[in-house]
């Protein structure tokens, strides 16, 4: 285990010292801030707290950004080492490679972790300190959802960087699942839905749908997360339709993280050095 | 019998269709210093990554001090490998003591001995606290020798150790592998740089196209190229005719001298059936190049 813990170390002073911290932390916080701010000041006197608007907007964001700085984090991570030289002599040493995989993951999600809830905590915390507060409960499932969502993204972005030769590919191929994840993926599904009229989709087939991409499975986990949230997101009414429950859509993100890093592992096992 | 460091058994490689490596036998001992010479892609860094287990062999069994590289065994294996890969690279945002570090806590060894080692390779106190991306060559090469010496490994692979250093360097590269090997560590190196093997390595292996050609020591590898060393003989100005008519046969060549060539085992007869008037000799021993050379003229290309 010494390894795993070794490579995570170096990891995160890699992300400490060529300010990937930094620089994540200060864009998740500045973001929140200003959502934070301009979002809560037209709720007025809306009987929903000023967290749970956070929190729909937070949510929104998080699910364009952080499945974007996670891919960003990971899909240099194994191929960027093998094009710069520096695998073949790690590899010598008396590590396993799923040492380095799970090493290198607990470093990039420590980094993630620490920028989101640094990040999003000082929206939350400014918000509750000028406003009456609100629900807590609902701030918290949207960090930790966070946390996991790029968890999934690190660990689908490993497999990108095990599979490929060159960083370019990489990067492209990285650029391309943010794309059809956060953005293609929901348009199609509603192009399909539309053009089928509800005839032979119904709503499981939906759910199952949205299972299969872990920013849907995000989005719905926070946006219906709690009855606060619920109601001022809109997802009130469609509370009756969506079958899932929180624990369902975590299990489905958590499986979204456990998928891809088996994947990378089992792909990076195979591969020539 | 004593146990093999290292053994190849008709080791194969291939990367889809070009066969990088193929039907290499190799044995090396407990503490034998042993050079892998032959051009850019004969096979020789393809060989050492095969021992390492960061490639599959497509046929044939290799096993490094009892264990399969690419087996369970592999790590505990690593543990007492030493590496140094060809084109060193190392993460350059750390510092040379850094690096150090990181690499002597991967095998279990204490930063003590990192510090020592640096000292020992003759790293500067300065530079050991430097990001390693400002590194010269030479620096790096010293650091990455450096960190092959942890863990005080009984196996040492060495890709390349003196390409790219100056005379100076190598030298003291030299000096410190004849350290290791009095420590009783088994040494593979491998070079296209043939002259600067000879006298520091016990045993020589040719490689050609992923074949092995030869594998000996220098003068076995000599009689195998089928080059015999030639003798030079200079006459004093004062020498008779007389003189001359004993050298028939020998061609003149610069500088005034005159050649021939002659068998090993026949140099002492002929030296001392040279003429009074011979005022100088010299025997030339087939370098290692013109070793390598021959090898590579065999149109079978087998020793």
């Amino acid at each position: 285990m010494r390894p795993l813990f070794l490579i995570a170390a170096k990891e995160v002073r890699d992300g400490l010292r060529n300010r990937w911290v930094l620089a994540v932390t200060a864009l998740l916080a500045l973001f929140a801030l200003t959502l934070a701010f301009l979002g809560a000041a037209p709720t007025g006197t809306v009987k929903t707290g000023a967290l749970a608007v956070t929190v729909v907007s937070l949510s929104s964001l998080s699910i364009f950004l952080l499945p974007l700085i996670a891919l960003l984090l990971a899909f240099d991570a194994i191929v960027g080492e093998w094009e710069r030289g520096t695998l073949g002599l790690l590899l010598a040493y008396p590590v396993a490679r799923w040492q380095v995989v799970l090493g290198k993951f607990v470093g990039h999600v420590g980094i993630l972790a620490f920028a989101t809830a640094l990040g999003y905590g000082a929206a939350g915390a400014a918000v509750a300190l000028t406003s009456d507060g609100g629900e807590w409960d609902g701030f918290a499932l949207l960090v930790a959802s966070s946390v996991l969502l790029g968890a999934a993204f690190v660990a689908i972005g490993y497999v990108i960087s095990t599979l490929v030769r060159d960083r370019a590919s990489a990067a492209g191929l990285a650029i391309g699942v943010w794309l059809v994840f956060v953005l293609i993926y929901d348009m199609a599904l509603l192009g399909v839905l539309v053009a089928d009229q509800g005839r032979s989709i119904g709503a499981g087939v939906v759910n199952w749908l949205l299972l299969l991409n872990p920013a849907d499975a995000y989005r719905m986990l926070n946006l219906a997360g709690t009855p606060d949230v619920r109601l001022f997101s809109g997802m009130a009414g469609l509370a009756g339709d969506v079958r899932l429950s929180p624990g369902a859509l975590a299990t489905a993100l958590a499986l979204w993280v456990v998928g891809p890093l088996a994947a990378a592992i089992v792909i990076f096992q195979r591969r020539q050095i | 019998m004593t146990p093999r460091s290292i053994v190849l058994d008709r080791v194969s490689k291939s990367f889809g269709r070009q066969v990088a490596v193929a039907e290499v036998d190799l044995t090396l001992g407990p503490g034998e210093c042993v050079g892998l010479v032959g051009h850019n892609g004969a096979g020789k860094s393809t060989l050492i990554k095969l021992m390492l287990g960061l490639l599959h062999p497509s046929g044939g069994r290799v096993s490094v001090l009892g264990e399969n590289p690419t087996g369970g065994g592999g790590a505990r294996m690593r543990r007492q490998i030493g590496y140094l890969p060809e084109n060193v690279a190392l993460y350059p945002a750390l510092t040379g003591i850094e690096t150090m570090a990181f690499y002597a806590a991967l095998k279990g060894e204490s930063v003590v001995r990192a510090r020592e080692l640096l000292d020992r390779v003759g790293l500067p106190a300065d530079a050991a606290n430097r990001a390693v991306g400002t590194y010269s060559k030479g620096m790096r090469q010293r650091l990455a020798l450096a960190q092959a010496m942890l863990g005080r490994p009984r196996v040492m692979l060495l890709d390349e150790p003196t390409s790219g250093l100056d005379p100076a360097l190598r030298q003291s590269f030299y000096a410190i592998l004849r350290t290791l090997r009095a420590d009783g560590a088994t040494v593979l190196l491998s070079s296209h740089a043939l002259a600067e093997l000879e006298g520091e390595v016990d045993r020589i292996v040719v490689m050609n196209q992923g074949r092995k050609l030869a594998d000996g020591d220098l003068s076995t590898l000599r009689r195998l190229a089928g080059i015999t060393p030639r003798l030079r003989a200079r006459l004093a100005a004062t020498a008779p005719a007389s003189a001359s008519a004993a050298l028939a046969g020998w061609l003149p060549v610069a500088g005034g001298m005159l050649e021939c060539s002659c068998a090993e085992e026949d140099i002492v007869a002929r030296l001392r059936d040279l003429p009074e008037a011979v005022a100088a000799v010299e025997i030339l021993r087939p370098s290692l190049d013109e070793v390598y050379a021959a090898f590579l003229r065999r149109p079978d290309g087998a020793a």
